[in-house]
């Protein structure tokens, strides 16, 4: 029986290992990856103290930062259920059970998906969610991004680097986001915007060679080797079945990181925290891990 | 004797830069091919495992797709 079980390793999740460690907590973390979405983000300017450092290099620091530490990490295991029990919490994985007295909920977004047909079938056959890992496949191709939000732009600005030519695929009128991303973006030659434009087919034989799209009611195809579909996040809380979430999916946490059950906290992109950012999941991390620690001193 | 592997990856890749540290961990030695400025090797990696994704592990012919530690263990015998 460990004191806290943390669920995620990402910003929220590290942060909050490190916070516990530092109290001398039992203390286990539970998690698919190490670094959740950071470790995929392409540069990142806007973390205090990095004036500029790659996702990757960031996901690398907080990992040492916690190994530093004596902590217990289950690395790719997937949380399948989160119970509430007398006074304990029982947590099953697919590849075990596990009890401890609190939890931090920090498992995160995952990719949104397009859900339209050809998607599946051509995942990784040219469909990719993550261009900072599979960009560099895609070099002298012609490719589009799916989405106008930062993700979209983020992947955009990796892809000029690499692609032949980039098509934004955007269903909204116009593209969101930084507005300093964008005038980047602007100013390449090699992006073709597309406004009000759905997708609503993936085509190809072996692999992607097509994606059919919808413009001013009607649909046209472009020749595409590349798709990366960059469309928003949804959370990973579908374990949590006796939380309380948003309409999002979202964990409701008050601002002491508590959910609707005392023993179970919290932090990061899972929960209906407002923004989504890497400091900000750190931030929420700390407080998590605080807030169990002051509700397990109240109960000595 | 040891057993070849090959690591298709490219170096902003986090699940190549993961694999890459656990073969290292494990003391395995490897051949890291940089797909991002290796074009035929970009090819090659679709050929052999039919797919576009990275990492891509070669160990002596047995392909596996991903930082999938289960397989890479079972296929190194670790």
């Amino acid at each position: 029986m460990y004191d806290l079980i943390i669920i995620g390793a990402g910003p929220a999740g590290i942060t909050a290992a490190v916070y516990a460690a530092r109290k001398r907590m039992s203390l286990l973390v539970i998690t698919k990856d190490i670094g959740g979405q950071a470790a995929i983000s392409g540069d990142i300017e806007n973390y205090t103290g990095y004036q500029f450092i790659t996702g990757p290099d960031l996901a690398a620091k907080f990992e040492e930062h916690m190994r530093k530490y004596d902590i217990t990490l289950k690395e790719n295991e997937e949380v399948s259920e989160v119970r509430k029990r007398e006074n304990l919490i029982s947590i099953k994985t697919d590849k075990g059970a596990y009890e401890a007295r609190t939890t931090i909920i920090a498992s995160g977004k995952k990719s949104r998906e397009l859900n339209v047909p050809g998607e599946r079938e051509f995942k990784n056959k040219g469909l990719t969610y993550c261009a900072t890992c599979d960009g560099p496949l895609f070099s002298g191709k012609d490719v589009a991004v799916i989405g106008g939000g930062n993700s979209a732009l983020d992947a955009t600005l990796q892809l000029i680097k690499i692609a032949k030519q980039v098509y934004i695929i955007n269903n909204a009128s116009g593209l969101g986001g930084d507005a300093i991303m964008r005038e980047k973006i602007n100013e390449s030659k090699l992006v073709t915007v597309l406004n009000n434009t759905q997708v609503t087919a993936i085509l190809g034989d072996k692999f992607v060679s097509e994606i059919k799209i919808k413009r001013e009611g009607k649909e046209v195809q472009l020749a595409v080797q590349g798709i990366f579909v960059e469309i928003g996040l949804i959370p990973n809380s579908d374990f949590a079945n006796e939380v309380e979430k948003n309409q999002f999916g979202e964990i409701k946490v008050n601002s002491c990181n508590e959910t609707n059950i005392p023993c179970i906290f919290a932090a990061g992109d899972v929960t209906d925290v407002p923004e989504k950012q890497i400091i900000i999941a750190a931030g929420e991390g700390s407080k998590a891990a605080l807030s169990a620690f002051r509700y397990l001193s109240q109960l000595r | 004797m040891d057993k070849k592997v090959l690591v298709y990856s490219t170096p902003t890749c986090p699940y190549c830069i993961r694999t890459k540290q656990f073969l290292r961990d494990n003391n395995i030695v490897f051949e890291d091919i940089d797909v991002s400025v290796n074009q035929t090797a970009a090819e090659e990696i679709v050929r052999k495992s039919g797919q576009m994704g990275v990492p891509v592990l070669d160990i002596d012919g047995q392909i596996i797709v991903g930082f999938d530690k289960e397989r890479i263990k079972a296929a190194l015998g670790l």
